[in-house]
């Protein structure tokens, strides 16, 4: 599956991380939910770390969309926050 | 709603705003090339931004810097013509002006990134819209007009996907340089002003006081040290130092 980091560009991923990433994404919503900074900071971390690692960049002129997005790197949890009231990332 | 969801939805949003659609499919096509290449002019400007942002900044550092020195000069000379309270005044000044040189290195290292950033999504955005050019050409000349889209489909999605994200990208690199120009005029007047009073750029009180408390105790020690090379301390001040 193709999967994209924010502001960073795009990588090929074996589908089998998809259950990891799903996983790491409900902790997100919990933790956004707590306010837990450091361990937002944490999880968004492991989250891009496993698709660098795992995952394969996509050339340049690659043409192909995305089945996951994923936050920007230095996405902090008051940016999480604002996505879900539907700010977007960049509030305005 | 987990937050892969909501920022799928949101790129989405925004690439629908790439996805407009003539009459004519090859019309819709070349349409889209324009706005790939206007996205490409705009990160370009947006570069430029965070270059003059930043230079703007290593300015400051450089003038606080100079500062810095200037105060501690002072101080010497109004120690020496033993005017105590006039070289505690200067030696608090130059304190908080390295603090605020502190601040401004973070700062100036935060653009850094937020430039390396917009460079490489340049360059990113440069080959997926030569990729599309030479992709479009030869749809354009070999299937008809009814058949182009359904050609260019995932082609499309791929690069509108990447203009949404790189405009995300300028967003958020404009957002940042605005918020550190702000900054950096506030410090301006600051200085003019000969105030400097915000140590720390924080709300957080108890932040607040403990750079204050920082700040006398560095004083307190550059004071006595001073003293000692100008070889006037007595010690009746020693004990005044608590």
């Amino acid at each position: 599956m193709i999967v994209r980091i924010s502001t960073e560009g795009q990588y090929r991923l074996p589908s089998a991380y998809l259950d990891r990433l799903n996983e790491v994404d409900n902790q997100l919503v919990e933790v956004v939910a707590k306010g837990d900074r450091k361990k937002f900071d944490r999880l968004l971390d492991k989250m891009l770390k496993m698709v660098r690692e795992k995952g394969q960049p996509l050339k340049p002129d690659e043409l192909v969309g995305s089945e996951i997005i994923l936050p920007a790197p230095g996405t902090t949890l008051d940016d999480a926050k604002a996505l879900f009231t539907g700010d977007g990332l960049i509030p305005g | 709603m987990g937050i892969l969801s909501r920022m799928s939805t949101i790129v989405k949003a925004k690439m629908t705003q790439f996805l407009d659609k003539a009459e004519d499919p090859r019309e819709t096509l070349d349409y889209s090339y324009e706005k790939q290449l206007e996205l490409l002019q705009n990160v370009k400007r947006g570069i430029v931004d965070v270059v003059t942002a930043k230079r703007r900044l290593e300015l400051q550092g450089a003038k606080l810097k100079e500062n810095v020195n200037k105060l501690d000069q002072q101080a010497r000379q109004a120690l020496a013509a033993g005017r105590e309270d006039l070289a505690r005044t200067a030696l608090e000044r130059k304190q908080v002006a390295l603090l605020q040189v502190q601040g401004l290195d973070s700062q100036i290292a935060d653009l850094e990134k937020e430039q390396e950033r917009l460079t490489m999504a340049e360059s990113r955005l440069a080959a997926k819209v030569e990729a599309f050019r030479t992709r479009k050409e030869t749809i354009k000349a070999q299937y008809s007009a009814a058949e182009a889209q359904v050609r260019i489909g995932e082609a499309a999605t791929g690069i509108s996907e990447e203009m949404a994200d790189v405009g995300m990208a300028i967003e958020r690199a404009e957002d940042k340089t605005e918020k550190l120009r702000a900054r950096a005029s506030a410090i301006d007047e600051l200085v003019q002003a000969g105030t400097l009073e915000d140590y720390t750029g924080t709300t957080d009180v108890v932040e607040r006081e403990l750079a204050q408390i920082s700040v006398s105790q560095n004083v307190n020690q550059e004071l006595e040290a001073m003293k000692r090379q100008l070889g006037t301390s007595q010690p009746k001040q020693l004990k005044e130092g608590k």
